[in-house]
C-alpha cells in the first residue's frame, strides 16, 4: 500500500503478522486503528468486520446515511459502545479495556452537550481539572481555547446564553483544551441552521489544522465531508463501501450505493455490445454509448454505466456520446440548471449544466452528451469495474 | 365588526375555565374566606357561637404556647419527613432512571400500585406489622428472642414511618421526572472528560436533579405538616400534630371560632413556605413534579 495515505482499509488479514508488518512500515503508528471490529446491540450487528487506520493529524470522515454505523464506530473509539470482536488501537496502544475516562478523547456531540449549571469556563476548564492541571495553567489554557473558537471574555457566561454556534463552539473549545489525542465529532454541524454550518465548517477545519489534532467527523451531509475531510469513509449498512480522497470517493465511485449517496448519480444500465477499446455499451433506454472500460469486458456482460450530472453537457459536442430526450423538469438555479430529462425506456436522468442561452422548458426536446471518460462502469453487482 | 367565534377567542377560553373557576370559587376560595371569618367570631360555649367580632381567638393563639408549640412540633416532624423521604426516595428514583431493564413502566407502576388502596387502611396496615400483636412482636417473642412485645406503636417514630409510606411515592416520581429530563450526553461527556462515573453523578447528574429533589421535599414537607389520618391512627395523644388540633378543637371542644383560626394559621404557614420555596425554585418544577 502506497505510504503517505491517510486512512486506508484492509482486507481482512491473512495472518496478525501481516498486520503487524504493516503498522511498523509507517513513519509513526496510526492515529486510530480499527482491526475488524464487530459490533452488536443484541442480535442486531451494527457494524460488521470495521477495518480502518487513520494517520496522525488527518481529517477523516465517515460518510453514511442514518443507522448505518457511524455513530457506533465513533461511540466505540471514546468507549461508550463496546466492541464484541477485533481491536481499537489509538496511538498504537488497545483500547478496548481501557475506561472511558482514561482513553483521552475529545468529545463534540450533536446536542452540544454544555453542562447547563456551569459557566463556560467551568465547561471548557473541566477536562482540565480531571487531569490534575494547576489553576493558573488552567486559566491560561481556557483563555487561550476560547481565543481559538474567538469567544473570548465569555467565561462567565452560562449556556443558556449562547447562540446555538456559540454553544458548538464552546463545545470545541472544551474538547480541544485538554489536547486529546483524538477529537471525535458526531454530527457537530446537524443542528445548526444552514448559515452557521457553513461558518462552522470553514471554523472546525481550520483549528483542526492549526492543532494539528487528529479529528474523526461523522455526518449524514454530503457536502460536509466533501468540504472538509482529507479521507472519507463511505459507510453503509455496518460496514466501509469505500475510503478515499473527497475526490477519489466522488469522481471514481467503488460501488453503485457510494455513487448513489454522493450527488445523485445517473445510474444508466445496460450491456456491453462491443468489447473493444472504446467500450460500446447498449443502454436499456435504447441509445449506445462509447465508455472506456479499464479492462476488456465480454460482450453481452451487464454494466451499469455512472454518470454525474455536472458531467453532462446540454448540447451536442463532437465525439460524445449522445443522449436526445424530453425535458421532464426543469430548475433554475442561476449560475445553472438542473434538468430532469427523459431518454426513453422509462429512464429519466438528471443534469446539472451550466446555462448557456436560455433554460429550457418541460416538454421540450433536449440533447445531452458526455465523453467516454467522464463516467464510471460498475458489473453487475454493483462494483466499480477496475 | 365580526362577530363569529374562532378557536383562539378569549370568550371561548374563558368559557372553557369557567366551570373550573366556579368549582374553585365556591368549594375552595370562599370556604375558606368564611374560615377566615370564623377567626373573628365569638366562642360562647360548646357549639354555640355569636357572630360579634372579637380578636379574642387570636390572642389565645399569640398568648398560649400550647398552639405554638405544637406548630413547631407540626413543622419539625414535616421537615423529618421530608428529609427522609429525600434520602430514602433519590435511591430508587435514579435506579429506575439508570436501569435497562426493559420495563421500565412496570417498574414506574409499581410506583403507583399502593394508590390503589385506601389511604387509611394502607396506614392501618402498620397495626398488624408494629402492633404489639403485630407481626414482628409476635416473631420475636416466638423466637425467644424478647420477653415483652416491644412498644413499636403509638409514637412519634411511627407516625414517621406511616407518613414515609405515604409520601415516598411523590418523592421517587418528583426526583425522577427531574432525572429524566437530563440529557444523558451530558454524562457521556463528562465521562468522555475523563470522569469516573461517580464524579459524573456529582458533577452532573446529582445537581441537574436538585430541582426535583426540591419540588418532592416541598410537597412532602406540606403533605406531611397537614396529615391528620396517620398520627391519628399511629401516634398516641402525644404525638398529634396540628391537624388533629384542629380536628379536637372543632368536632370535640365544638370551638368553630378556634378552630378556624388554628386552620387558618396552618393554611399560611403552609403556605408560605410554599411561597418562598417557589420563589426560588420556579413553580414550573414542582408542576413538572406532579405531573410526573
Amino acid at each position: 500500500m502506497p505510504d503517505g495515505q491517510d486512512a486506508k482499509i484492509h482486507p481482512r488479514p491473512a495472518s496478525a503478522g501481516a498486520e503487524g508488518a504493516n503498522a511498523a512500515a509507517g513513519a509513526s503508528s496510526p492515529a486510530v486503528e480499527f482491526r475488524n471490529i464487530d459490533i452488536a446491540y443484541g442480535k442486531f450487528v451494527a457494524v460488521r468486520d470495521f477495518s480502518l487506520s487513520i494517520r496522525k493529524g488527518s481529517f477523516v470522515t465517515l460518510l453514511g446515511p442514518s443507522g448505518c454505523g457511524k455513530t457506533t464506530i465513533l461511540r466505540s473509539i471514546a468507549g461508550l459502545v463496546d466492541i464484541s470482536a477485533g481491536q481499537i488501537m489509538i496511538g498504537g496502544r488497545r483500547v478496548d479495556d481501557v475506561p472511558i475516562y482514561k482513553r483521552n478523547i475529545g468529545l463534540v456531540f450533536q446536542s452540544y452537550a454544555l453542562f447547563p449549571h456551569k459557566t463556560v469556563f467551568d465547561n471548557v476548564a473541566f477536562g482540565l481539572k480531571y487531569r490534575n492541571v494547576a489553576k493558573p495553567e488552567i486559566k491560561r489554557k481556557v483563555g487561550q481555547a476560547l481565543e481559538m473558537v474567538r469567544l473570548p471574555g465569555s467565561e462567565k457566561k452560562l449556556p443558556s446564553q449562547l447562540s446555538g454556534g456559540q454553544q458548538q463552539r464552546i463545545a470545541l473549545a472544551r474538547a480541544i483544551v485538554f489536547e486529546p489525542q483524538v477529537l471525535l465529532l458526531d454530527e457537530p454541524l446537524s443542528a445548526l441552521d444552514a448559515n452557521m454550518r457553513e461558518e462552522m465548517r470553514v471554523e472546525i477545519k481550520k483549528i483542526q489544522k492549526e492543532t494539528g489534532i487528529t479529528a474523526i467527523f461523522v455526518t449524514h451531509d454530503q457536502e460536509e465531508a466533501l468540504s472538509m475531510s482529507d479521507r472519507i469513509v463511505v459507510m453503509n449498512a455496518g460496514s466501509a463501501e469505500q475510503v478515499g480522497t473527497p475526490e477519489e470517493v466522488y469522481e471514481r465511485p467503488a460501488t453503485a450505493f457510494v455513487a448513489d449517496f454522493l450527488g445523485k448519480a445517473n445510474m444508466l444500465a445496460g450491456t456491453v455490445s462491443r468489447s473493444d477499446r472504446p467500450t460500446t455499451v447498449k443502454l436499456a433506454s435504447g441509445q449506445a454509448v462509447n465508455v472506456l472500460a479499464p479492462r476488456p469486458l465480454p460482450q453481452g456482460s451487464a454494466v451499469t454505466v455512472v454518470v454525474r450530472p455536472q458531467k453532462l453537457a446540454v448540447g451536442a459536442k463532437a465525439s460524445a456520446n449522445r443522449l436526445p430526450g424530453r425535458v421532464v423538469s426543469a430548475s433554475y438555479l442561476g449560475s445553472s440548471a438542473i434538468y430532469e430529462v427523459d431518454i426513453g425506456g422509462k429512464t429519466n436522468i438528471r443534469a446539472n449544466a451550466p446555462i448557456d442561452g436560455r433554460v429550457l422548458r418541460e416538454g421540450e426536446a433536449i440533447e445531452l452528451s458526455f465523453d467516454a471518460d467522464d463516467c464510471v462502469l460498475l458489473d453487475e453487482a454493483g462494483r466499480r469495474i477496475s | 365588526m365580526n362577530n363569529r367565534w374562532t378557536l383562539y377567542d378569549p370568550r371561548l377560553a374563558w368559557m372553557l375555565v369557567a366551570p373550573v373557576l366556579l368549582l374553585l370559587i365556591f368549594f375552595l376560595v370562599l370556604p375558606i374566606a368564611v374560615m377566615a371569618a370564623y377567626t373573628f367570631f365569638t366562642f360562647v360555649t360548646a357549639g354555640v357561637e355569636t357572630s360579634a367580632l372579637t380578636t379574642a381567638n387570636w390572642q389565645e393563639f399569640f398568648t398560649d404556647s400550647y398552639y405554638s408549640g405544637f406548630l413547631l412540633k407540626t413543622l419539625r416532624v414535616g421537615a423529618i419527613t421530608a428529609l427522609l423521604c429525600g434520602v430514602l426516595g433519590y435511591f430508587p428514583a435514579y435506579f429506575i432512571w439508570a436501569t435497562s431493564f426493559r420495563h421500565k413502566w412496570l417498574l414506574l407502576l409499581l410506583l403507583i400500585v399502593p394508590f390503589w388502596i385506601s389511604f387509611t387502611i394502607r396506614t392501618f396496615s402498620w397495626i398488624n406489622i408494629l402492633g404489639e400483636q403485630g407481626v414482628i412482636n409476635v416473631a420475636l417473642l416466638k423466637m425467644g428472642i424478647i420477653n415483652a412485645p416491644l412498644p413499636m406503636l403509638y409514637n412519634e417514630g411511627a407516625v414517621i414511618l406511616g407518613l414515609l409510606h405515604f409520601l415516598l411515592p411523590y418523592m421517587i416520581l418528583n426526583v425522577y421526572v427531574s432525572l429524566e429530563g437530563i440529557d444523558r450526553t451530558l454524562i457521556s461527556a463528562a465521562r468522555s472528560m475523563g470522569c469516573t462515573s461517580a464524579q459524573a453523578f456529582r458533577e452532573v447528574t446529582l445537581p441537574l436533579s436538585l430541582p426535583g429533589l426540591a419540588a418532592g421535599l416541598l410537597l412532602c414537607f406540606v403533605l406531611a405538616a397537614g396529615s391528620y389520618v396517620t398520627p391519628q391512627l399511629l401516634g398516641s395523644g402525644r404525638d398529634a400534630l396540628f391537624g388533629n388540633l384542629i380536628y379536637d378543637t372543632i368536632m370535640s371542644e365544638l370551638n368553630w371560632p378556634m378552630g378556624a383560626t388554628l386552620s387558618i394559621v396552618l393554611f399560611l404557614v403552609l403556605g408560605f413556605f410554599a411561597a418562598i420555596y417557589t420563589r426560588y425554585m420556579g413553580m414550573s418544577q414542582i408542576v413538572k413534579g406532579l405531573a410526573g
